[in-house]
């Protein structure tokens, strides 16, 4: 079995276990308590805060440990937008960001409040001249992402930034996909509000961060005890945090070893299957995407059989399809580029991680071309005039 | 998503892909842009289906309804196989999960959609 899908979870790292498993057992005191068994916890907790903002720029008191990527994300969208709500209620989110956005933000419009989904280009990236168009001045609020989950696309939010910043107006970067890939540093470019998520870089699922630069106006979402700063109630996952900051540590000390070798791999991949199978188109940007991404149409396939294929030969991976998701949409990312939605359909996500190898790779290609030429069989949209065929590796 | 056994083997070793040469219907159902199209093809002997095969550009459980519809109408009347409903093929199938359910429409669609498109032909002879 290969797993090609760490875009969409990865391992836990035995490191990181093992840093964790004490904190389920004899370690598992509720930092909030007043008693040894809290204070134990508590200092745990802190050190892992201390951690993660030493890793991204930031001070301890603007990191939050949330449920995930997903709470930070409506956290920071939600929070603000509310929190700002007299200084003006137009928000702008990219028209590509992750559902947690999206979906919040159409939540959002409910409410009251305006939203432009800013454009893209065919790449998957922000236009800047249209977000800039876009700006008015009862905008509170930009959100773009680092880096895009499904095509791994590279934003570009230096540019997004400054233009935030002259305006006053509040940024945020969703960098789930981007934590542990690229280094991070909430000052350079400058954000206001940074979200990332334990499980992609090979933590603990179910825990997540949100930085909120000391300032910035931001309401609760979900209220209860005085945990984090009173600003997040819930009893603190200790275990998923003291995970978090270790794998996260782990992850940037290794991040240029594990970059090299992911990429050089993804590479490999993207190459050979370009080359191989005809009719194949490369989503997302040819350079500034994540190291660990590859995206394809596959012409006159829908994407959902070709996962499922994938799937029976041992090769782990996920689709942009409709079909997959239980909607008739394709993806919104992959529309937003301009993909017609036949091609969108067709759409697979290869997202490397350190345990692959160049073996699994060769191995993927080839039972990929079988597939392909066997799907493209079944399809009464491949073109009589066209041979249904592959080709063989360049001999290098 | 849970597909059954006899969906995922349907969908692995589909029969009757293809196409039929001299075809006396041929029906195509769906779009590019929804994710599914299903084509049938027919071979009619005195009212009777004598032979069918399909194409379809679509999900897992399309191209396994397909499958296993187009095996269900040979040496049925054409009458017959206008009975032939989705609910009959899921049946078949073991069951499909909710959200594929209208994937099988597509197959009851086509093939009625090839039947009317024999019956236009015959009509002309």
């Amino acid at each position: 079995m290969f797993y090609f899908d760490h875009a969409a979870t990865t391992p836990v790292d035995s490191r990181v276990l093992q840093k964790m498993l004490p904190y389920f057992t004899e370690n598992f005191g509720n930092p909030n308590s007043q008693h040894a068994y809290g204070r134990r916890t508590a200092a745990a907790v802190d050190e892992a805060r201390d951690t993660v903002a030493s890793l991204i720029g930031a001070k301890p008191n603007e990191i939050y440990f949330t449920s995930g990527g997903t709470e930070s994300d409506n956290w920071a969208l939600r929070g603000a937008a509310h929190a700002n709500a007299e200084r003006g209620k137009h928000l702008i989110v990219s028209a590509v960001e992750h559902p947690a956005m999206i979906s919040t933000a159409k939540e959002l419009q409910k409410e009251g409040f305006e939203v432009t989904f800013a454009a893209v280009d065919e790449f998957g990236r922000v236009d800047l001249q249209k977000l800039k168009d876009s700006i008015r001045p009862d905008t509170t609020f930009i959100g773009v992402m680092t880096a895009n989950n499904e095509i791994g696309t590279l934003q570009p939010i230096a540019e997004i930034s400054a233009l935030a910043r002259e305006r006053g107006i509040l940024f945020f970067t969703d960098a789930v996909q981007a934590a542990g890939a690229l280094k991070l540093n909430v000052k350079e470019p400058a954000v206001d509000m940074l979200s990332f998520s334990g499980h992609k870089f090979y933590g603990p699922k179910g825990v997540g961060v949100l930085y909120v630069r000391s300032g910035v106006r931001l309401g609760k979402i979900i209220t209860g005890g005085h945990q984090e700063r009173s600003m997040r109630g819930g009893t603190t996952n200790v275990p998923g945090i003291v995970g978090l900051a270790e794998a996260f540590r782990i992850a940037n000390e290794e991040m240029a070893q594990n970059n090299a070798h992911v990429s050089a791999i993804r590479d490999r991949f993207i190459a050979r299957v370009l080359h191989e199978i005809p009719y194949v188109k490369l989503n997302g940007h040819p350079k500034d995407r994540l190291p660990n991404n590859a995206n394809f149409s596959f012409r006159y396939i829908e994407g959902e059989s070709l996962l499922f294929s994938l799937d029976l030969a041992g090769i782990a991976v996920s689709s942009g399809s409709a079909c997959s998701s239980g909607s008739l949409e394709p993806s919104h990312v992959l529309l937003a580029t301009g993909l017609p939605e036949g091609l969108a359909h067709g759409s697979i996500r290869f997202s490397f991680g350190k345990e692959n190898t160049a073996g699994q790779i060769d191995i993927a290609v080839e039972k990929l071309k079988e597939i392909v030429v066997r799907l493209r069989n079944l399809s009464p949209l491949f073109p009589k005039e066209l041979k249904n065929e592959v080709y063989d590796k360049e001999i290098k | 998503m849970q597909y059954t056994e006899k969906v995922m083997e349907a969908f692995q070793n589909p029969k009757n892909v293809g196409e039929i040469e001299n075809y006396d219907g041929m029906g195509m159902i769906g779009s590019e842009a929804c994710g599914d199209i299903m084509q049938v093809f027919i071979k009619v002997e005195n009212g009777v289906i004598t032979d069918a095969k399909f194409k379809t550009f679509g999900c897992a459980a399309a191209i396994a309804t397909s499958s296993t519809a187009t095996e269900m109408i040979k040496g049925m009347t054409v009458d017959e196989a206008l009975e032939v409903t989705n609910k009959k093929v899921i049946e078949v199938l073991g069951g499909l999960p909710p959200q594929k359910i209208h994937c099988s429409v597509l197959a009851e669609q086509a093939i009625k959609a090839a039947i009317e498109d024999y019956k236009k032909r015959s009509s002309h002879k």
